[in-house]
């Protein structure tokens, strides 16, 4: 799931300014389950910003809607006139929300609530880890399931540096070096053969270095009207 | 519980100018304590409006903004003693819950002395009255939440 974290009060009332009236709009799926963009977070988010208004002396019209994804245009139509009633909408949805939103609707103003920040999972309630850095090009099939593109700190594709320290990374005394447990799951099952194979440098055009990355899929696409 | 009950509770009573705190209380400790109180005439400050909960595990960060929002001056949680909860851990969890809501008062200029956690159980009839007689106390001493306006003074009504 995409995860991502609440930015602080201040600075969201900062950028929504002394305007009227404010709309928070959250999304019903990856960061509603990592708390940090769901209708719980909303409301919350909607009265803090409302009784904020009112301890300065004033007073600001703050409402929240939750859609079911803020990343589908289907979703967003259902909001058009939440939205058009706001002066400035504040989106908790990852970052694809937010965009969507101002996509979808040229005339808001939408600023962000939130902190888009990693792609990973909850290991345990209230900690989630990163576990994928969407390169474009999976290697986790040679090494044992575990990433070294979003879990080793310098991104290295044939084993360790020299700061891995008792299964700990140098960059992060807290991390696991990702070429520790690389090394200990292909070892218990028996597959450490794999590591002999050398890894050629990785092609980073299928990722952010490539620029913008797009697919298309012909067979998926509707209204082919220019096709002969 | 809802919101509607919430607001209800945390809404001014009177003419307005008397303190007001909503205790949120877990139906197998506070609430008994509190009743027991009643049934002893132990004598505690008026300002206080119970909401039951089936343990204090049930807290929701919106219910006790939505009490701040709507007129209360003060919020207090009581929950079972630490380890005796009947869900496990619901106190454990809301006193977690609690630190958290104060940290985001605070941010939302309120003074987060006016979130208060105790814990009792349900024999501590005086325990329960002293809690709220603390929570009282601190309150008047706070002043009304500047979340609503008054027309008195900051000591609000003498209970």
């Amino acid at each position: 799931m995409i995860v991502a974290e609440q930015k602080d009060l201040e600075e969201i009332r900062a950028s929504v300014g002394e305007v009227g009236r404010v709309l928070v709009v959250g999304c019903g799926t990856c960061v509603t389950v990592c708390f940090a963009g769901g209708a719980k977070e909303a409301g919350i988010l909607a009265s803090s910003l409302r009784m904020a208004a009112r301890v300065e002396g004033g007073s600001q019209d703050v409402g929240d809607v939750t859609v079911q994804r803020q990343c589908e245009w289907e979703f967003l139509d259902a909001i058009a006139a939440d939205v058009a009633a706001a002066d400035v909408v504040v989106s908790i949805g990852c970052g694809i929300g937010v965009q969507a939103l101002a996509e979808r609707y040229p005339d808001a103003v939408v600023v962000p609530g939130l902190n888009t920040t990693f792609l990973g999972l909850p290991v345990e309630q209230g900690v989630w880890e990163e576990r994928c850095a969407a390169c474009g090009s999976c290697v986790l099939g040679s090494t044992g399931g575990i990433c070294p593109i979003a879990r080793c700190s310098k991104q290295l594709l044939n084993g360790p540096c020299g700061g891995s320290s008792h299964g700990k990374c140098e960059v992060n005394a807290e991390a696991p070096c990702a070429w520790q447990l690389i090394y200990d799951k292909l070892k218990a099952q028996n597959r450490l053969d794999r590591l002999m194979e050398i890894a050629p440098p990785k092609d980073w055009r299928a990722a952010r270095d490539g620029g913008p990355r797009k697919i298309v899929r012909e067979d998926l696409r509707l209204n082919k009207t220019d096709e002969k | 519980m809802t919101s509607a009950e919430v607001r209800a509770a945390a809404a001014p009573v009177g003419d307005g100018d008397a303190i007001n705190i909503v205790a949120f209380c877990c139906h197998y400790c506070a609430y008994a304590a509190a009743d027991l109180a009643g049934s002893l005439r132990i004598q505690y400050p008026p300002s206080v409006k119970v909401i039951k909960l089936p343990c204090t595990g049930k807290l929701d960060v919106q219910h006790v903004l939505d009490a701040f929002e709507h007129g209360a001056d003060g919020v207090m949680v009581a929950g079972c003693m630490e380890g005796d909860c009947h869900f496990q851990q619901g106190n454990i969890n809301a006193k977690r819950r609690v630190a958290y809501t104060g940290n985001l008062l605070r941010r939302i200029g309120i003074e987060p002395e006016r979130l208060k956690m105790f814990n009792m159980s349900s024999a501590m009839a005086r325990r329960w009255a002293d809690a709220v007689t603390e929570m009282d106390t601190t309150v008047r001493r706070l002043g009304p939440s500047r979340l609503r306006p008054r027309s008195a003074g900051p000591e609000g009504r003498t209970p």
